[in-house]
């Protein structure tokens, strides 16, 4: 509704009747939107919860040691003041067709933001004044209580601390309403920059507040590399990055840099800020006069060149990436590959469902089956403390509670042996059903698997729920040991894997296989009328997949030493397939991204990313970003060109349409009807 | 040359009652090319959705080249030497023209996981005779859907375009019996007056025998050598369209007017 609404503002706009730009029935839409965000995150805990993380100082808390926590700006504070900025900027955006003339802008829209901004604070003012009436001080011992504490958690006293400026809701009553505003004004008047301008501004903003919140990422970057040209000879025994294995702590040469622009206790002190701030916005302009849209320019050609001949470059890229990420764990602390190792696990996952999601169609909730079956066949092959139940013919790759080199290799044959059978032995009986009936089967089957490895019934096997302990690293003799103490050798583990994981995907997809799970998505009857044995062809996608992830059960396995039931729960493959839908469907590059921002940043089920103050809220903001992204942008972070045309047809046909490209058909069948080529 | 390719029996299929086709006997010859006309409803299209195995019949048999069809699988259908079309376009929207074409050819090739992974020869021989054969089935109409076209998502396409690639797609399946749906409808008439000239070069020029589904009178005169009318599931009358287009039962049928007058619906 809002895009018609803006369409047509546009569509006034070409017949040359010019409003100021105002538009107060859209602003208070936007306003009453705000005020449900803002108030949405106090009480989900948001604000409250991450006040204790500082971001920024204006005041330096070294120094000013009577405010402890300095003053300043904290992630609570950013969790909720980015709203006015976002939404006041979000309420000039117009639908601009090819073809329209963008309208111009003025003083209108900044008045716009301000009552979006305003009306937005006024709701959040009248919270606080619900909770001022809610509010009961004990007289005895001057703790407040709220009535309303029962079903409302988050409604508190420190809420309504921060909500009031601690100075009472009479005071928050005509203060929101104007902060609100402001905020939304400056949001709005991005706007009006100049391009250049608004860019440079725009990047000194995401420049400080990322700086501030990856603070240890970047810290264990500069530290690693610091380290490396300080002391270039600890890159001979990398693949050990245990300092406490002979190495010596040497200083990176950086520590004067960091020391700089970060305060002692986290988060950047001003003087970071403004060089952080400075930086970012200089590079912005400096760049963006250097290339003059080359960068673009070279992204659409990249587009623009045929499937086959864009194989090259694509491969040329994957080269570079590959090349970077090899190096990369040299230059990162421990903490930064164990993230690193993650978002590999969870690749190979991602990568494996996409052949069965995204090439062929197959929605398969019960995806973490085939992880569990890889972790525990890997565990019971490399353990000491397996089951007493199993019968001593069944090979145990330990000797004298070391690892016997290779044997974690033989297990992994075992390992993909066994997932294929049991991708068979599931696939078999749900793969003729289709749609929403498989992915019900498919989820319970999910279920079956993680409760038999649970069961007392079967616990002499699997451990039941104390699960199966002591899985020894896998041992590559001169190469060293893969495991959990040693994350980067578990990075370069599945770096490993995950290459060979993206070859199978990218040979597959472009071959007979690949062609036939890409119609059997598209419509499976026709599929099948043209000649392709549907079933046999779902039921090697489901196989292919679950060796895939049989893989990174193995490698998962190695990596955490002990694994349990609770390791595998059906949240494993909801977030795999948001991993696999963020990133963009039938994707590998989109598969790859996807695994970086949700698993990297955002974290796994269990694993933390590298927000780690909001892992509280992990399960919030994934699925805020789906519903986003479905809205938004169905075809994902990185989109498949094939998708992203359907998805926005269109668009893409009205674009067209207004430049004259299309004609309603082709009467003398010789050139082109539709859209003709770039 | 009068070989039977197929052989219908008392062909009879009912959905909860209704009787969609009724006691049909009808036998096609190798190379004729056979209309099949008939009032919207009557079960034409079922017919087809029977014999390439969507449908399973009630009673009766189909023979195809003296083997019985019934409880095969539509892509066994295929495999056998029977490809169609639908009447409903249904292309696969998402994947480019030369792909829609070239996965057509699935049955007829044999290269699976082992030689993708490893690019054998036998596989690159094979993905370069299905991309030849793709290009020379398109190459059929024209220049409409080659050159730039191949790499381009089937969605983009015009609607008589996108009903000539349902025919290409039906082509590469190297069937020996093609079955038609409906292949002119929604095309001006210079559009289906060329197509029908194309129809008549597939049995010609590839060899196909044809079973076409149609309700434009001028069409299905031009290219049939036999036509059979169907209404309500019962066969009206079969025969040469002289005979077919003056039988009082058909012309009943069709509320009356003669047939050549009546324009396409
Ligand atoms: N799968 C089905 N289930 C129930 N009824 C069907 C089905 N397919 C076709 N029919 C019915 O059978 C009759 C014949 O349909 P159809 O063969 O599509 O006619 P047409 O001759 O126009 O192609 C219609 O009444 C239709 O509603
Ligand atoms: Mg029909």
């Amino acid at each position: 509704m809002s895009t018609e609404m803006t369409t047509m503002n546009a569509a006034e706009e070409l017949l040359g009747e010019a409003p100021s730009g105002l538009n107060l029935d859209k602003a208070v839409r936007y306003g009453g939107l705000l005020a449900l965000s803002m108030i949405f995150v106090s009480l989900v805990g948001m604000v409250v919860g991450l006040d204790s993380r500082q971001i920024l100082y204006w005041i330096n808390p070294d120094v000013y040691v009577n405010h402890p926590g300095g003053v300043g700006i904290s992630l609570g504070d950013i969790a909720l003041f980015m709203w006015p900025l976002l939404l006041g900027a979000a309420v000039g955006n117009e639908v601009v067709l090819e073809g329209m003339v963008g309208r111009k802008r003025g003083v209108g829209d900044l008045l716009n933001g301000f009552v979006v901004g305003a009306v937005g604070g006024l709701g959040v003012a009248f919270m606080t004044m619900l909770m001022g009436w809610d509010r009961e001080v004990d007289p005895d011992n001057g703790v407040a209580d709220y009535g309303l504490r029962d079903p409302l958690v988050n409604w508190n006293e420190e809420l309504y601390i921060l909500l009031t400026f601690n100075r009472g809701w009479a005071f928050a009553l005509w203060a929101w309403p104007l902060v609100g505003g402001v905020l939304a004004a400056v949001g709005a008047s991005l706007r009006l920059m100049p391009d250049g301008i608004r860019k440079a501004a725009v990047a000194a903003v995401v420049a400080i507040v990322s700086v501030s919140i990856f603070q240890f990422l970047v810290d264990d970057l500069f530290e690693g590399v610091g380290e490396t040209i300080a002391d270039p000879g600890r890159l001979s025994n990398f693949f050990n990055d245990d300092p406490g294995a002979g190495r010596e702590r040497v200083d990176s040469v950086f520590d004067g840099l960091i020391e700089f622009i970060y305060a002692q206790r986290g988060g950047l002190r001003l003087q970071g800020v403004i060089l952080v701030g400075v930086a970012a916005a200089g590079l912005s302009l400096v760049g963006s006069y250097v290339t003059r849209g080359r960068v673009t320019k070279a992204r659409k050609d990249y587009f623009d060149t045929p499937l086959p001949e864009r194989t090259k470059s694509t491969a040329a890229l994957m080269v570079l990436v590959s090349l970077a990420l090899l190096i990369l764990p040299f230059f990162t602390g421990k903490i930064v590959n164990e993230l690193l190792a993650n978002v590999g696990i969870f690749l190979l996952l991602a990568l494996g469902l996409n052949i069965v999601v995204g090439l062929a169609g197959i929605l398969d909730l019960g995806y973490v089956a085939f992880f569990a079956v890889g972790g525990y066949t890997t565990a019971i092959l490399t353990s000491a403390g397996r089951g007493d139940a199993w019968p001593d013919w069944i090979p145990l790759f330990v000797n004298d509670g070391e690892p016997v080199l290779g044997g974690w290799l033989v297990a992994l044959v075992i390992v993909m042996i066994l997932a294929a059978l049991t991708g068979l032995l599931i696939g078999a009986p749900v793969i003729r059903m289709r749609g929403d009936y498989l992915a019900i089967v498919t989820l319970g089957f999910g279920e079956i698997i993680r409760l038999l490895f649970l069961s007392d019934w079967l616990s002499g096997y699997f451990g039941g729920a104390q699960g199966i302990t002591n899985i020894e690293g896998a041992d590559f003799g001169p190469l060293g040991t893969v495991t959990g103490v040693n994350p980067r050798s578990v990075f370069y583990l599945v770096i490993v894997f995950s290459a060979i994981a993206i070859y199978i995907s990218w040979r597959l997809e472009h071959s007979r296989l690949g062609r036939a799970w890409m119609a059997i998505r598209e419509d499976e009857s026709v599929a099948e009328a043209m000649g392709i044995n549907t079933v046999n062809m779902k039921l090697m996608a489901f196989v292919v997949g679950a060796v895939l992830a049989s893989f990174s059960g193995a490698i998962f396995s190695a990596k955490v030493g002990s694994i349990f039931p609770t390791s595998f729960l059906i949240l494993v493959s909801i977030i795999i397939l948001v991993v696999v839908i963020v990133g963009g469907m039938g994707n590998i590059m989109g598969v790859i991204v996807g695994s970086l921002v949700l698993i990297g940043v955002l974290g796994g089920p269990k694993q933390p990313g590298l927000l780690q103050e909001f892992s509280e809220y992990k399960l919030l903001i994934y699925g805020a970003l789906l519903i986003w992204m479905m809205l938004k942008r169905p075809e994902g972070l990185v989109p498949n060109v094939r998708r992203s045309r359907e998805l926005h047809q269109d668009e893409f046909l009205q674009d067209a349409w207004l430049k004259g490209e299309v004609d309603t058909d082709d009467e003398d069948g010789e050139v082109a009807t539709e859209v003709a080529p770039a | 040359m009068s070989e039977r390719i197929l052989d219908i029996k008392n062909l009879s299929v009912t959905f909860g009652g209704l009787h969609a086709l009724r006691d049909l006997n009808f036998h096609v010859d190798e190379g004729e090319i056979v209309g099949v006309i008939g009032p919207n409803g009557a079960g034409k299209t079922t017919f087809f959705n029977m014999i390439s195995g969507m449908v399973t019949p009630t009673s009766g048999d189909i023979l195809f080249e003296g083997e019985s069809l019934i409880g095969l699988d539509p892509n066994q259908v295929t495999q056998r030497g029977i490809s169609r079309t639908f009447q409903n376009v249904r292309l696969f929207a998402n994947m480019t023209i030369a792909e829609n074409v070239m996965v057509a050819q699935h049955c007829r090739t044999k290269q699976g996981v082992w030689g993708s992974l490893f690019n054998t020869p036998a596989f690159r021989k094979e993905e370069r005779e299905i991309r030849e054969h793709a290009e020379k089935v398109l190459g059929f109409f024209g220049t409409r859907l080659i050159g730039y076209r191949l790499e381009q998502p089937a969605s983009v396409l015009s609607y008589a375009n996108r009903r000539r690639l349902e025919i290409a797609r039906a082509m590469a399946t190297s069937p020996r019996l093609l079955l038609l749906d409906e292949p002119v409808a929604g095309m001006n008439p210079k559009e289906s007056a060329e197509l029908t000239d194309l129809i008549g070069k597939l049995r010609s020029e590839w060899g196909f025998t044809i079973v076409m589904i149609e309700h434009d009178m001028n069409v299905v005169r031009d290219v049939s050598d036999r036509v059979v009318c169907l209404d309500h599931g019962e066969t009206l009358a079969q025969g040469s369209f002289e005979e077919v287009s003056n039988d009082p039962e058909v012309i009943e049928a069709y509320l009356g007017r003669p047939l050549e007058k009546r324009d396409a619906s």
